[in-house]
């Protein structure tokens, strides 16, 4: 509840905008049509937010020993 | 329904077809299939580093051209409101006796490399670092002017708090992100992989099959 609280009145969400922004400006360098751009972001989204999950998860885990 | 303003497949080709609009500049594949006129390269990726996206409106891509425009300039604009206008100036300090050593000179701030990727919105640091010393203020109300001292530095960083250093990520990222916008606009769209597998007898799948188009 507290994670959940957390997250809500974080400045995490300072990275929607900045994730949307990388991800449709490195789609847009690797395609010219709008369909392959949008796709090639959603990828990136979703490849950025594994990631950095991944590393939250491994984190929030390490912290209980901590 | 409104059309997309992005062009369809092959409509670069088709528009070609008419004899008074044939390309005079560079043209390039693209991995989605259509071939793209960069007219002169050079001049677009000048264009695309003094305004993100100009570059493409340059070259009549003018859908990329405003996603450019929009995500870039918006990344950078919105760190710079977060920021207060305060992150984004292109020396350590207008004392520069109190700079890092060896970082003592005019345009020597290391994440200034980054922000001026964004052209000229940026160029007001440009101007305040050459003419705003220890003795002369800054003009306009300290916009995008270096600190005084590390002191004042420090009053900013305590004054917005996280925010400066998101503030900084915001606009030394859309810099970078023009980098790759002004690699569009000089060479069209990066290949991820190879764009035409070459056969052992030197001809392309898609010359066998009699797809290649002429162009002129």
């Amino acid at each position: 509840m507290i994670l959940i609280a957390g997250i809500l009145n974080s400045q995490l969400w300072h990275l929607v905008p900045l994730i949307l922004a990388v991800s449709l400006v490195y789609g847009a360098t690797r395609h010219e049509l709008l369909s392959p751009i949008l796709h090639h972001a959603w990828k990136t989204v979703v490849w950025m937010l594994t990631f950095m999950g991944v590393i939250f998860a491994a984190l929030f885990v390490l912290s209980f020993w901590l | 329904m409104a059309s997309s303003p992005f062009p369809p497949k092959n409509s670069m080709t088709d528009r070609r077809e008419k004899p008074d609009d044939k390309p005079k500049g560079t043209i390039r594949p693209t991995p989605d299939g259509i071939e793209i006129d960069l007219r002169d390269p050079l001049i677009a990726g000048v264009f695309a580093w003094l305004w993100p996206g100009a570059g493409h409106l340059y070259q009549r891509r003018y859908a990329k051209g405003m996603l450019f425009m929009v995500c870039i300039l918006g990344t950078f604009f919105f760190g710079l409101v977060l920021g207060e206008g305060k992150v984004v100036y292109a020396s350590q300090f207008r004392d520069s006796s109190q700079a890092y050593p060896g970082w003592q000179g005019k345009l020597s701030r290391w994440p200034f490399a980054m922000q001026i990727g964004v052209g000229l919105p940026a160029m007001p640091a440009v101007a305040q670092s050459l003419v705003s010393t220890k003795d002369a203020p800054p003009k306009f109300n300290g916009f995008m002017a270096p600190p005084l001292d590390r002191a004042e530095l420090n009053q900013w960083n305590k004054d917005l708090g996280t925010r400066y250093d998101l503030a900084l990520l915001y606009t030394v990222i859309a810099g970078l992100l023009n980098w790759l916008a002004i690699y569009d606009a000089a060479a069209g769209p990066a290949f991820s992989e190879p764009a035409d597998e070459k056969s052992k007898d030197g001809k392309s799948k898609d010359d066998k099959d009699g797809k290649t188009k002429e162009l002129a």
